[in-house]
């Protein structure tokens, strides 16, 4: 068991440019049912031995695909998500760093009222380790166990999960939400999932600064988990102001500071890693026996 | 991506918005001729930078002949502005704007934002003008009306009335503060902005409803669909390190330490600042590389934070995932070959192809300090720049 994908998924790509092929190229090396890939005009050719389709709607409906991973450009992007979610794909990430703020705005109204779980956009995916690889994500470093993985960030999470596996602790899936101000899961639908998954015994959370997304899900673990949580905030030296990288990622007019957000953390039963360096280490103290 | 307030006006009033009538100056001899244009008893001189409070630092001035405005220009035009949102060194004021006065009888607040935790687009209303927003939430955060808007039904007449009505407006006043909201919603949305700020929004003696100051920010990332507004854009209000960074696809941002950071995701870019500051070391940037990063990348990365006189140290962390450490190492040493360093390196490559760069550094002969975890990439940093 695991949370969003296992190995039955389907996935198809959307946009297959030279990043989509690549990163299809890899899933498949990991053992994922890439399905299809999704390219108007493409449509009945195959590249890299994948079938391409013209949309997503003919995909879905030859392949039987259930997960989309998403490559189309900033312009394009939530329309591709919108596509996605009206051909019936139940899980779909977005990968693309760059979508307009108010084209995220209003798609994500119309995702409110349907069933389509999204990922990201500005994220690095998905990965059930030696199940399902969805995304751009370094699988190879990544191994199973009891332990779900939540981020923001990208980069971060593959040290998250470097620092894990390491000391010798599994995950059960390893999500990255995205570093956008208006993305589909957020870490409390992530903190759900893994409350809810048999096979996930703790969860390690990466926030970052900007907006307040930490010190709701902090509320929601105290009065919704009995899973430990162990979370790391990156940016407790950024500059108020200063946009750091991710479009998200800012403190503005004094609100989300790193330090209200560990305090919110901290008050509500997780253990805040001090150190970028021990976000493997603290979840090891905070929930002993996880190794294996 | 901010702009001054003249042009802030400029698209307010192109949006049907009522704004005072104003000029720009950039010297006291066109300042006056403005004056005098404008025929108004009094007008106000305003210094334009990109900040805030700018009344405080003696950046705004009031003039009741035209002559008094080439005064007051001449007295702000050169001047380095030290205001509360100023960076420390403050900043030099190359234009003016000078504006017909207002016969004010009230100053209120007016915001339309992007509420992240609502996924929604919200209008921000208080009694409280002239006073910063922040301050106004913490004290008296009753006084703030905040109605939402459906980004997929756009605004409503109703919410003005939801608006006017809670600030205390007259019946009659309702239909004009519609307008300005309907203006400000489309600029907005037509725009993509993401704030757009009337602080204050007066009503004048004569029951007008005017944008005394207005505050606009642009989404970056939808810039590439609004030419007119890109090209608003002052590169003298930008630090230049960060500007040529963002011309090259790097995000880099200034601080104050002395240890040069490249790294690859906003995040792990992040937390590097926090490892070194939990070594005890200081940060002088934050680097985001990016997922695309390569040779000649790394190598810009290298001359940009190299040009910080205040670097002693750089510490290059990067955990592969779509970046290839084998790329990242070849670009090292063609920095190093070619801009030639000078300060202790510690490089920390971990992730796609981690065994391949290291054996690129350890066989270039190049004096670096290679890092396995975070935490002692951190250390040695901090030691490095140390001496």
């Amino acid at each position: 068991m695991a949370i969003l994908c296992d190995s039955d998924t389907k996935l198809l790509v959307q946009g297959m440019g030279r990043m989509g092929r690549f990163h299809a190229g890899l899933s498949i090396e990991y053992g994922t049912k890439v399905v299809g890939g999704v390219a108007p005009g493409k449509g009945g050719q195959t590249l890299d031995g994948i079938p391409v389709f013209d949309t997503v709607e003919k995909a879905v409906r030859e392949t039987g695909a259930s997960a989309s991973v998403i490559f189309v450009p900033p312009p394009g992007a939530a329309d591709a998500i919108l596509e996605a979610a009206d051909a019936g794909i139940a899980l779909a990430a977005c990968i693309t760093e760059g979508i307009p703020a108010l084209d995220m705005l209003r798609a994500k109204q119309v995702l409110d009222d349907g069933p389509m779980v999204l990922i990201g956009p500005n994220c690095p995916g998905v990965v059930t380790p030696e199940q399902c690889r969805i995304g751009i994500m370094p699988a190879q470093i990544t191994r199973p166990g009891p332990v779900g993985v939540v981020s923001r960030s990208g980069t971060l999470t593959y040290e998250a999960v470097d620092q894990l596996s390491r000391i010798g602790i599994g995950q059960s899936t390893c999500v990255g939400i995205g570093g956008d101000p208006v993305i589909g899961t957020n870490f409390i639908d992530a903190l759900a999932l893994f409350e809810a998954d048999p096979a996930t015994e703790a969860v390690v959370m990466i926030g970052e600064i900007g907006g307040s997304a930490e010190e709701e899900a902090a509320e929601f673990v105290k009065s919704n988990m009995t899973k430990p949580v162990a979370a790391f905030i990156a940016g407790q030296n950024a500059p108020p102001g200063k946009r750091m990288g991710h479009a998200g990622a800012i403190i503005a007019g004094g609100k989300g500071k790193a330090s209200d957000k560990i305090a919110a953390l901290e008050a509500n039963g997780v253990a805040v890693s001090p150190s970028p360096a021990e976000i493997g280490e603290t979840l090891a103290k905070h929930a002993p026996g996880l190794e294996g | 991506m901010n702009v001054h307030e003249y042009q802030a006006k400029g698209l307010l009033r192109e949006f049907g918005v009522a704004v005072p009538d104003g000029r720009l100056a950039g010297t006291p001899a066109e300042a006056e001729d403005a004056a005098r244009a404008l025929g108004a008893p009094v007008v106000v001189v305003k210094a334009q930078v990109h900040a805030g409070g700018r009344g405080k630092g003696g950046g705004i001035k009031l003039a009741k002949s035209p002559a008094e405005a080439k005064t007051a220009a001449s007295e702000i035009l050169g001047m380095t502005l030290h205001t509360p949102q100023t960076p420390p060194e403050g900043k030099v004021v190359r234009k003016v704007y000078v504006e017909a006065g207002s016969e004010i009888e009230r100053e209120l607040y007016l915001a339309v934002v992007l509420d992240r935790a609502e996924e929604t687009l919200a209008i921000i209303a208080s009694t409280e003008g002239g006073m910063e927003i922040e301050e106004v939430a913490e004290r008296t955060p009753e006084k703030i009306l905040t109605v939402p808007v459906d980004p997929n039904l756009g605004f409503r007449p109703y919410q003005a009335r939801r608006v006017g009505f809670g600030l205390g407006l007259e019946a009659d006043q309702i239909g004009r503060l519609e307008a300005f909201l309907e203006g400000l919603l489309r600029l907005f949305v037509e725009r993509d902005a993401s704030l757009v700020e009337i602080n204050p929004l007066v009503v004048t003696k004569s029951g007008e409803i005017l944008a005394l100051d207005a505050k606009l920010n642009f989404d970056d990332n939808a810039l590439y669909r609004h030419p007119d507004v890109a090209a608003l854009h002052d590169p003298d209000e930008e630090d230049a390190r960060e500007l040529e960074a963002k011309q090259i696809d790097l995000a880099y941002v200034g601080l104050d330490g002395d240890i040069g950071c490249m790294v690859n995701g906003a995040g792990l870019a992040m937390a590097t600042l926090d490892m070194i500051q939990v070594c005890g070391g200081s940060p002088a940037n934050f680097l985001d590389a990016g997922g695309g990063a390569d040779k000649e990348k790394v190598k810009e990365a290298f001359k940009i934070i190299l040009r910080d006189p205040k670097v002693k140290a750089i510490l290059v962390n990067i955990f592969g995932g779509i970046v290839r450490c084998d790329l990242i190492a070849e670009g090292v040493v063609a920095a190093a070959d070619e801009l030639g360093i000078g300060v202790p390196l510690v490089v920390r490559l971990q992730g796609t192809n981690a065994a391949e760069g290291r054996k690129i550094l350890a066989d270039s002969g190049l004096d670096i300090t290679p890092a396995e975890t975070l935490g002692e990439a951190g250390e040695k940093a901090v030691a490095a720049a140390a001496g």
